[in-house]
């Protein structure tokens, strides 16, 4: 018995070890393990042995059905890491096919510039204004301290819709400066962006529509030392932390002092270059104290209120911001210059 | 605004080299564009005098020169040029110089002869016959070997008469005059006076038979392959007073930096030298030194004898200054003069226009010279011009004038335009004798709109148009008439006509350091205010109020007197701080808010943003098709676009959006996927605005795209916005759309757009064989439509029933009609419905379709049991077949 005993381990454990697959282990533990099985049938045996053989036996039997039911598992589990990995390898993909595309579009240049500034003036507290593009040439000149015979009132620089050159084009987002004053409550922080028209030929500097954004600031006790602050602040959210700016007299109508801010050529770092034409400069704004008369117009006492302003072209920073050679990329709108944002 | 160093340092000296001086000035204000440096690239070129010229042995053409250049030995150079003559002073590149352009010029051999060096013309030292009047070349036909003849005869031809004749010796007869002996080779010799200089001689030559001039190819009606060697072009032959080893850049004036200003229209002051010297003088701290001109006078006759002013259009002419000069002797002015205006941009002339021109250059006040003779009646009146009244200008051309143009007339006509032009009946010519120099204020609006009128904007007028300081007319006559005296071009006549029409008020200030303190954010002492403005030219009194200068109109209030300050204190040294007071809350408007939704969900269904023009070609709207009586042909019109192309505002965003997609198709891009927020703009708004509306366009083509993709995309911005009640309606009367594939865009009773194919008639417009796609949905309705923020409704706790059902309908059934009733048959039951197959064909019957949905239904209260779904389903077949006669499969 011992001996067939012995005989049924051996021959199981070598079988469980040859099977391929799952459903081969388990005709085995049937075969073996079973109801039927040979293990069970030596163990009907049982009772035909002495008194004092068969609890030797029976811990015998006990022993060989553990080893056996313990191998069953264990090749079980590896019969199935191995399906497991076989599956998996046959699963295997070409990782450099493409994708299957999920489309997604593209903001435009120019607007992904304005979305910056306009993002950082209104963590200061700007509110965001918009106005009539079709304006009247009292808000886009008299109003701003532009008189009859201001050569911007030209009809060889600006469209007008009359003959007087009563309602024009707005050739700059200015006019918002006096629109704003005239409804908001004191003190006013606002920028406007928007388009704007002039009559320049088509070039890779000019186009006769194009944008900007208009920011302004009224308050009691505003400086200019103010104005330089936070104006150093938009060029350094825009090109970068510690780019070098310059602040240069310049004129216009509403402003006095008013002045440009340049910021210090990125190429060259201010040796001068062909980008900056040599100057180690580029121009990217116009701004200043908010002239009197035009407090004055819009019925605000300069005496008591004072603000800056500053305007600046959109395109021509998206095209530093993304190193755009020719405006007219702009406005072409060709998907392969699109796809590139 | 050119300045010239060489100039400038006659007011103030300043050392700083180029590059600081153009920062200095820059950040005082007067931006300086570029500086040019005339000369940068010439070097060791010098002046030269031809001692010898012989024929090169191995060559028709060229010569063998010795020229002394100065040092002890002479240079020997070979040249190609035939214009040159013993005796001439030429400029002579050097072995191991440079000219413009970079050329570099090395000792070597010409065709074994060797050459140490190159005689320059006038365009390799980068200067051209405008620099130099004389340097033109004229050179005669020489018939030599190219068409031998004997001398003595009168060949045939169709040149008209010549006679062939030899040149036995050239003399220079002054200037750029040759007087030549010519032989008829008989014995008969004559001398002929040419302004050719390629004549030398042994050379043959052509006369003309009557004129006795000697011919040109012109003359001779040749072509220049016939003489390949007489060509116009040659060696500067130098008229200066020079002389050998000269460096050739103090000769030709070369040697001087130009400095371009760009001046603001608030300065006109500085458009000229000493305003700029003033600017200089106050930027570097340095003493500025001017002059005070001082005329002897004492010229025959008695001014108020001769001349008379009058100024009848009072209020356009706030001052009026006159002199006059007798026996003048016109003739070039000398070399110091031209090279001062040529560095400044100004053509040489003659004396006495180039000292009109070098006032105006030098006080920035205009001046005109005209012929005292065609003064008729010795009368000068300033009017307006009469309606229709006829004028030539000094550069040739005729202008009818209006009432709005001023004139300056005798008692018969008028002989100049104020302020813009003189008149070419009045013009300085070589025979004038009496002349009379005008210094004039005119009124700057009136210059400005009659220059522009006319479209001749000149110097003059430029300078008149930003207001001229009326206390600088007289000076500047004085300046002219002392440059007169100075270069013996006349005498000048006693007396200074003047007539002031308008006595300017100086304006007075009051200096408040601690207001323009408190305006700049700066802490500067009212001493260095004082000091700041002084340097100026402001005066200042004790009483602590300014006098602003005559010529700074600009500066009228505290506000100017702070930007004074600030641009000597420096813009630069003014602090930055950031922004104090009461804070302010910042954000975007509902609209604003709106734009970067759509803008954001139009992005994530793959379209890219573009950026169109607002306004439009008026056939643009011929070319979508748009009927004649829409209202949208109503558009706002620019009465001065830059083209038809771009004339009139648009109202429809759809002709934009398709030139781009056009363009894109094209350029052969597969797909495009685009859209837009832009306005369109429709007349009748307030105060004769527009009304100004914003449109969402979208527009695509591509082997992915069709209507069901554009539908798809709409979709979903909608679903983003949260927009209640979606409906797409057949719109087959939009003539821009494919009559089949377009429908109109709801949600609930609101109409927000249209959306389909473009019409393939409106396609072929623009030149596009493929399919476009386009939507317009409007702005506004986007904004009602916009639906509330989500609120959380439970998720559902009992199990759904699914059921399929396929109904058989008439092809003229729409699948939104059959929704539509299989939501109103359901009994409350019904959560969702959704189409998953539509099948014509066998079995079907002809004219009928089989249209398949998947229904959900569901209670909230509890699980359905099979009948209590099969009632609702049952009810939903009866109505479909009840009202479209859509009977279950």
């Amino acid at each position: 018995m011992k001996q067939l005993l012995e005989h049924i381990r051996t021959d199981a454990l070598a079988a469980f070890s040859a099977a391929g697959d799952a459903q081969a282990l388990d005709a085995l533990r049937v075969k073996y393990l079973g109801k039927k099985g040979e293990l069970t049938a030596l163990l009907k045996q049982m009772g035909r042995l002495s008194p004092e053989e068969r609890p030797v036996m029976g811990q015998l039997a006990n022993q060989v059905r553990e080893a056996l039911a313990s191998a069953l598992e264990r090749r079980q589990r590896d019969l199935e890491a191995q399906a497991l990995t076989a599956r998996l390898t046959s699963e295997a993909v070409d990782v450099t096919i493409p994708g299957r595309p999920a489309v997604l579009g593209h903001r435009h240049p120019m607007y992904i510039a304005l979305d910056e500034i306009k993002d950082i003036f209104v963590s200061m507290g700007f509110q965001v204004v918009d106005g009539p593009e079709v304006e009247l040439a009292e808000y886009n000149f008299d109003k701003l301290n532009a008189e009859e015979g201001h050569p911007s009132r030209d009809w060889s620089d600006t469209f007008y819709f009359d003959t007087d050159s009563r309602v024009m084009l707005r050739s700059q987002t200015s006019p918002m400066q006096v629109r704003s004053m005239e409804v908001m409550p004191l003190p006013i922080r606002i920028i406007a962006p928007g388009r704007v028209y002039r009559k320049d030929e088509v070039d890779a500097t000019h186009s006769p529509m194009f944008h900007q954004v208009e920011g302004m600031v009224i308050d009691k006790n505003v400086t200019m030392a103010d104005l330089k602050g936070t104006l150093n602040l938009l060029a350094e959210q825009l090109f970068g932390k510690g780019t070098v700016t310059r602040f240069r007299p310049h004129h216009f109508p509403f402003t006095e002092p008013s002045c440009e801010m340049d910021v210090q050529c990125h190429k060259c770092g201010g040796a001068g270059c062909p980008t900056c034409k040599g100057e180690g400069w580029i121009e990217l704004l116009g701004a200043g104290m908010i002239h009197p008369n035009v407090l004055r117009m819009a019925g605000i006492d300069p005496e008591i209120w004072s603000g800056w302003a500053f305007g600046m072209g959109l395109e021509r920073t998206a095209m530093r911001r993304f190193k755009i050679a020719d405006l007219r990329l702009i406005f072409e709108n060709d998907m392969r210059f699109l796809e590139q944002f | 605004m050119n300045l010239s160093r060489k100039w400038l340092s006659e007011f103030v000296e300043i050392d700083a080299g180029d590059r600081d001086f153009a920062e200095a000035m820059t950040l005082s204000g007067s931006k300086v564009e570029l500086t040019h440096d005339m000369g940068e690239e010439i070097n060791n070129v010098v002046v030269g005098r031809i001692l010898s010229m012989g024929r090169h042995p191995d060559s028709d053409h060229m010569w063998v020169c010795q020229v002394d250049v100065g040092k002890e030995e002479p240079v020997q150079i070979v040249t190609g040029a035939w214009n040159i003559h013993v005796g001439d002073l030429v400029p002579v590149a050097l072995h191991k110089s440079t000219l413009p352009g970079g050329k570099r010029i090395e000792k070597g051999k010409l065709r074994g002869v060797l050459s140490n060096g190159m005689l320059c013309s006038l365009k390799e030292l980068g200067l051209d016959e405008r620099d130099f009047p004389y340097g033109v070349i004229t050179a005669a036909a020489l018939l030599n070997d190219y068409h031998p003849q004997t001398p003595g005869t009168t060949p045939d031809g169709d040149s008209g008469p010549i006679q062939v004749l030899s040149v036995q010796a050239v003399e220079n007869a002054g200037g750029s005059l040759w007087s030549c002996v010519l032989s008829d080779g008989k014995g008969g010799s004559e001398t002929v006076v040419t302004p050719c200089q390629n004549i030398h001689a042994g050379d043959l030559v052509a006369v003309h038979a009557q004129t006795r001039a000697i011919c040109t190819l012109a003359g001779l009606h040749a072509e220049q392959r016939e003489f390949p060697h007489c060509i116009p072009d040659g060696i500067f032959v130098l008229q200066e007073d020079c002389k050998p080893g000269d460096d050739i850049k103090t000769v030709t004036g070369q040697d001087d930096h130009v400095v371009e200003f760009e001046i603001t229209p608030n300065r006109p002051d500085c458009l000229s030298v000493i305003g700029l010297a003033r600017e200089v003088s106050a930027t570097f701290d340095r003493p500025l030194r001017l002059h005070t001109p001082a005329v002897k006078g004492g010229g025959p006759g008695v001014l108020p004898e001769l001349l008379d002013v009058e100024t009848p259009a009072a209020d356009l002419v706030p001052r009026y200054t006159a002199r006059m000069v007798r026996n003048v002797k016109i003739a070039p002015s000398p070399k110091w003069m031209r090279e001062r205006l040529r560095a400044m941009g100004v053509r040489p002339i003659n004396n006495i226009v180039d000292i009109t021109n070098y006032v105006m250059l030098e006080y920035g006040q205009p001046m005109h010279a005209f012929d005292y003779r065609y003064v008729k009646g010795g009368k000068i009146i300033v009017r307006r011009a009469e309606e229709g009244e006829r004028l030539t200008t000094l550069d040739g051309k005729a202008h009818t004038l209006t009432a709005s143009h001023l004139v300056i007339a005798d008692e018969t006509r008028a002989v100049g335009l104020a302020g813009i032009m003189g008149g070419e009946n009045s013009e300085i010519v070589a025979d004038t004798a009496d002349v009379v120099f005008e210094s004039a204020c005119f009124d700057g609006t009136c210059i400005r709109k009659g220059a522009l009128a006319l479209g001749m904007r000149t110097e003059a007028s430029a300078k008149f148009e930003k207001g001229l300081d009326p206390m600088n007319t007289l000076p500047a006559v004085e300046r002219a008439c002392e440059l007169v005296e100075l270069l013996g071009a006349g005498q000048v006549v006693d007396g200074v006509i003047d007539i002031l029409n308008h006595v300017p008020q100086p304006t007075a200030l009051k200096l408040e350091p601690e207001k323009i303190n408190a305006l700049l954010g700066t802490d500067v002492s009212e001493n260095e205010m004082w000091t700041i403005l002084q340097k100026l030219g402001f005066q200042i009194h004790r009483d602590r109020t300014v006098t602003v200068p005559s010529w700074r109109g600009d500066v009228k209030e505290m506000a100017d007197l702070a930007e004074e300050v600030a641009r000597f204190y420096g813009y630069n040294n003014i602090p930055t701080t950031l922004m104090r007071g009461e804070t302010t809350l910042g954000g975007y408007s509902e609209q604003e808010k709106l734009e970067q939704k759509l803008g954001a969900l139009c992005r994530a269904c793959g379209c890219s943003e573009i950026i169109t023009y607002s306004f439009l070609s008026p056939s643009a709207y011929d070319k979508i098709a748009m009927p004649a009586q829409d209202r949208r042909r109503n558009s706002l019109q620019i009465l001065n676009p830059l083209g038809e192309d771009t004339s009139i505002m648009r109202t429809t965003t759809l002709p934009s959006m398709l030139e781009i997609l056009t363009r894109n198709y094209n350029y052969r891009n597969k797909t495009a996927m685009l859209y837009e927020i832009g306005r369109i703009y429709f007349p009748g708004g307030r105060d004769g605005l527009a009304n100004e509306a914003k449109v969402l366009s979208l527009g695509a083509y591509g082997p992915d795209m069709d209507f069901y993709a554009l539908k798809g995309t709409v979709e979903a911005l909608l679903t983003g916005l949260r927009a209640p009640a979606l409906s797409f309606r057949t719109c087959s009367d939009n003539p821009s759309y494919h009559p089949g594939r377009c429908a109109a865009v709801w949600s609930g009773a609101r109409c927000l757009g249209v959306m389909g194919q473009i019409h393939p008639l409106v396609a072929q417009n623009y030149g596009v064989d493929g399919e476009l796609y386009c939507a317009e949905l409007d702005f506004d309705a986007l904004l009602a439509a916009k639906g509330p923020d989500p609120v959380y409704a439970p998720l559902p706790r009992f199990p759904s029933v699914q059921r399929d059902i396929a109904v058989v309908c008439g092809e003229a059934v729409q699948v939104g009609q059959l929704e539509e009733c299989i939501r109103r048959g359901a009994k409350g039951l019904l959560k969702e419905v959704a189409l998953f197959d539509i099948y014509r064909g066998q079995g079907i019957g002809a004219g009928k379709k089989s249209v398949a949905f998947n229904l959900t239904l569901r209670a909230d209260d509890r699980s359905l049991t099979a009948a209590e779904a099969d009632d609702d389903v049952n009810s939903i077949l009866a109505l479909l077949e009840r009202e479209l006669g859509a009977v279950l499969r």
